[in-house]
């Protein structure tokens, strides 16, 4: 009972602390930084969900989003649909493949699941690029109309903002919850030993498929929300190296946590606007992160963290309890 | 007549880039069969051979021979670095950390390659010229030549390898049952970084011999490993027939397609191979299902 | 098509039938032509020297593997290729010689897994905390700390399983099969590298799981804990059923004793 109060807590706290910072940076050029956490972040959770919980790596999950984000800007700009609508659609029609895909690609394991999910992300990037007359292909598609709640328009930053948090945060929660129940531990029985998650009765077949399935669909509403914030997108963010920043995300911010995901976004956003003087060489330091990450903190910051809270807790209390 | 030159055209160019990929292919079935690794990095030695070879001999101005000698030496050398510092300490790291690693890996060295050559696409010089020789009305480009030449020597000099000499003996006894093979005394780590050593010299020489036909960046290592994984996929993961045979029939495939249905969709093609090979028969195209262990 | 129930002379009927299983590795037969009966609530051991097969038939029954030929009957019913998670729904469950536990699970979390067959929410109630699912989770807590009381690791409740000590390991894969309420436990080498303590406890525990009516296949190299526990007990050796009988007439069985020996 502890557990799930202090859950609550940590939770309240957070959504709070989210809703209240843009009060602090009003037209400030750190809300669109924050925008784009937040879209981050809903891709690092829905990554999370996969390779976290799961244990199944996806290379390409930028597919996922790019789909989303197309879905989105073709039908809005195209036949004149409504972005809420057009959102729905995005996040079924992503669902959709992921859920057909995943029968076949997720009976493989490990490196061969790795290529697969690589190869299935170049396929769809070469499709974003070669299918000029839905896509404007590779220069891009642009007009894309913003988000809209009857007169409200989410044509600023402030409002962008909340809508993108509103909904990554009600998905941190959902994601949460699952991950407490017996879904979440029968995910975490596949990672540890399939076979033995198996044996129990888990139809790991099945359950995996679920969730890439739910997986996609987080990607490509996250996608939808970026074409229609950006109003403009092209295929380049869409490709193999998004596929990877987004694996950086989680396992820097840590496997298996979903506010290690936030984590891990925010870093990820925010590393290239301190490592704008390297240009493009910020894939050489993803590079030495994943490396480094995964041979000496596979856990991920926020276990690191977590234990420098808990050593420094235990001090205090150490020191407490010898006062009293 | 214009059409069966063309389809000539197509069947040869499909054949010499099968053969680099098949080249590919057996660099990571060395290293899979030697420690159970994909090597995600095996793309980037193919990058280096043509980058180094380049640049030794635009910038150093050394002739192509030593050129070529010294960039499989120093990509030779970046894969044993590669092996000490990110394969050895790992031993019983989880397939999803060594997956992680080895990406972590290439794309580190694709972005040191980025900062130290820059990003531009650079054009090679061809072994023995560009100007195209006539056979029987068809033209062909004397570096085809020079592919299928040293791709047949590495063919064979790998199967002769790994049949004959104490060494390529003592490989495969580690790749068939590692902890036997230790047993009789046979040091599975040395295996290891020579199955790493052989692995970036063939990829290296694979990327320095398509390097004067298609160019090369820093960036080529991503396609070209895909492709050569995708034909040892559908040899079977074999550092043999079955991956020649696989890089072969992947080049065809996607030259034939590229030329008759779509270019623009040519790199799509392999990876629908790919895709289709590890849904319907993952073991590869030549071989028999096994029980995998539980 | 109903095939009659196979009764012993006791009357007991016989729960789970393996008939003339066949399987073949590439060139190695690991088990041939392998027949035996598991009788309704009994211990039955299973026997041989390494190599024998006896994982492998393990792994037939609970459909990790496909057998070459034969099938496997459970009460009346054909389960021969049979999925493990369907057969875990039909109360099939074991425990594994090289533990497989989830071992960045705390040992509740590891023995709830085990409820997984005992409850159905699905993701959408799992995410929405549907109260229906409140319920469950509180269900499946209750129970899989009783499981834990039953086996004596309910004190070790919150910590990872990967930490646990491992004779307490093999304790914990048995209270996460418990947790299933399954027919059939088959346990395979459930005393390999426990000390002498802990496997006279483990008897206990067999014991006591048998009491409770679930019937026992148990692998076995330990001779003492197997004589001590088993009603019947089948010797498979090089693949083949060797002998079947009583403890006592397994331990007189001349062919028995010299593939013992012969293996040293
Ligand atoms: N998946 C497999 N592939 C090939 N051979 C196997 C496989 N599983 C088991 N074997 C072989 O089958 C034989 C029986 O093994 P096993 O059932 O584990 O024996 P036991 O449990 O009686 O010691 C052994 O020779 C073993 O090597
Ligand atoms: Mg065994």
């Amino acid at each position: 009972m502890t557990k799930e109060k202090r859950e609550i807590i940590i939770f309240s706290i957070f959504t709070l602390a989210v809703l209240i910072i843009p009060f602090f940076l009003r037209g400030s050029y750190y809300l669109n930084v924050l925008v784009f956490i937040g879209i981050n972040t809903l891709l690092a959770v829905a990554l999370n969900l996969l390779l976290g919980y799961a244990g199944q790596i996806s290379l390409g999950h930028a597919a996922f989003f790019g789909l989303g984000a197309y879905i989105s800007g073709v039908l809005t700009t195209r036949f004149g649909l409504d972005p809420w609508l057009v959102l729905v659609i995005a996040a079924a029609a992503s669902g959709s493949l992921a859920f057909i895909i995943g029968f076949p690609i997720l009976k493989l394991k490990g490196h061969y699941l790795a290529m697969a999910t690589l190869g299935l992300g170049i396929i769809m990037y070469i499709i974003f690029n070669e299918t000029v007359a839905v896509t404007g292909g590779p220069s891009g598609l642009s007009g894309i109309p913003n988000m809209h709640l009857g007169a409200l328009i989410f044509d600023n930053d402030m409002n962008n903002y909340y809508l993108i948090w509103i909904i990554t945060l009600i998905v941190m929660l959902l994601s949460i919850n699952l991950s407490q129940s017996r879904i979440g531990r029968a995910l975490r029985a596949i990672h540890n030993s399939e076979v033995a998650a198996r044996v129990m009765g888990v139809n790991a077949r099945i359950l995996k498929v679920q969730i890439f399935t739910v997986s996609a669909l987080i990607s490509a509403v996250a996608g939808s929300l970026y074409a229609h914030t950006m109003t403009f997108i092209s295929p380049a963010s869409f490709g193999f190296n998004f596929s990877v920043e987004l694996v950086t995300m989680v396992i820097i911010g840590g496997l298996g946590s979903i506010y290690g995901s936030f984590l891990g976004a925010a870093i990820l956003t925010v590393l290239p606007e301190f490592l704008r003087v390297l240009q493009d060489f910020d894939i050489i330091v993803y590079g030495l992160l994943l490396i480094i990450m995964t041979m000496y903190l596979p856990g991920g910051l926020i276990n690191g963290l977590q234990k420098i809270v808990e050593f420094a807790a235990g001090k205090v209390g150490k020191r407490g309890g010898s006062g009293a | 007549m214009d059409n069966s030159r063309q389809l000539f055209q197509y069947i040869l160019s499909g054949l010499s880039n099968g053969a680099i990929y098949a080249l590919i292919g057996f660099g990571f079935a060395i290293i899979h069969n030697a420690t159970g690794i994909i090597n995600f990095a095996q793309g980037e030695f193919v990058m280096l051979g043509g980058m180094f070879t380049l640049f030794f001999v635009a910038f150093l101005n050394l002739p192509l021979i030593p050129a070529i000698i010294l960039a499989i030496l120093v990509s030779t050398i970046v894969g044993i670095v590669f092996e000490r510092l990110a394969v050895r300490p790992l031993k019983n790291a989880k397939p999803l950390s060594i997956v992680i690693i080895t990406i972590g890996a290439s794309i580190l060295i694709r972005g040191i390659a980025m900062l130290v050559w820059g990003k531009d696409t650079h054009a090679v010089p061809a072994f023995s010229g560009s100007n195209p020789l006539y056979i029987v009305g068809a033209t062909i480009m004397p570096q085809h030549l020079w592919i299928f030449a040293i791709a047949v020597l590495i063919i064979i000099g790998n199967k002769i390898f790994f049949s004959y000499s104490i060494i390529g003996k003592a490989m495969r006894a580690c790749a068939y049952n590692a902890q036997a093979a230790s047993l009789v005394g046979i040091d599975v780590k040395t295996m290891v970084l020579f199955s790493f050593i052989i692995s970036s010299a063939i990829g290296s020489l694979a990327g320095i011999i398509i390097a004067p036909l298609t160019m090369t960046s820093y960036d080529v290592g991503i396609m070209l490993g895909l492709k050569g994984f995708c034909a040892v996929i559908i040899g079977g993961m074999s550092s043999g027939l079955g991956t020649v045979l696989g890089g072969l029939l992947l080049g065809l495939l996607e030259s034939l397609g590229a030329g008759y249905l779509s270019a623009s969709y040519k790199d799509a093609i392999a990876f629908i191979i790919l895709l289709l090979i590890l849904f319907i028969r993952p073991e590869g195209l030549f071989k028999k299902k096994e029980t995998e262990r539980v | 098509m109903n095939l009659p129930q196979a009764k012993s002379e006791k009357g007991a009927a016989a729960v789970l039938r393996i008939k003339n299983i066949t399987k073949i590795f590439g060139g190695l037969t690991a088990l041939e032509d392998v027949s035996f009966e598991v009788k309704d609530g009994s211990i039955t051991g299973v026997i041989g020297p390494n190599g024998a097969g006896k994982t492998t038939l393990f792994n037939i029954v609970t459909g990790l593997y496909s057998q070459t030929s034969g099938d496997v009957y459970l009460g009346d019913k054909n389960i021969s290729f049979f999925a493990p998670e369907t057969l875990a729904g039909m109360g099939i469950v074991r425990t594994f010689q090289n533990v497989e536990l989830f071992s960045e699970m705390t040992v509740l979390e590891n023995v709830m897994v085990g409820l997984h067959t005992k409850s159905k929410s699905g993701i959408i109630s799992c995410a929405f905390k549907l109260p229906s699912q409140i319920k469950e989770e509180k269900y499946i807590k209750e129970k899989a700390m009783h499981w834990l009381e039953f086996t004596g690791l309910a004190d070790h409740a919150d910590i990872e399983a990967a930490n646990l000590p491992f004779g307490k390991g093999r304790i914990l894969e048995i209270s996460r099969a418990l947790a299933v309420e399954p027919q059939v436990i088959l346990m395979d080498e459930p005393a390999a590298g426990l000390n002498s303590l802990e496997t006279s406890q483990l008897a206990m525990l067999i014991k006591r799981i048998r009491q409770s009516g679930i019937t026992i296949v148990l692998v076995e190299h330990d001779m003492e804990l197997v004589m001590n526990v088993c009603d019947s007990i089948v010797v498979l050796n090089l693949g083949k059923k060797l002998a079947e009988g009583t403890p006592r007439e397994i331990q007189e069985n001349q062919e028995v004793i010299a593939a013992y020996l012969g293996e040293g």
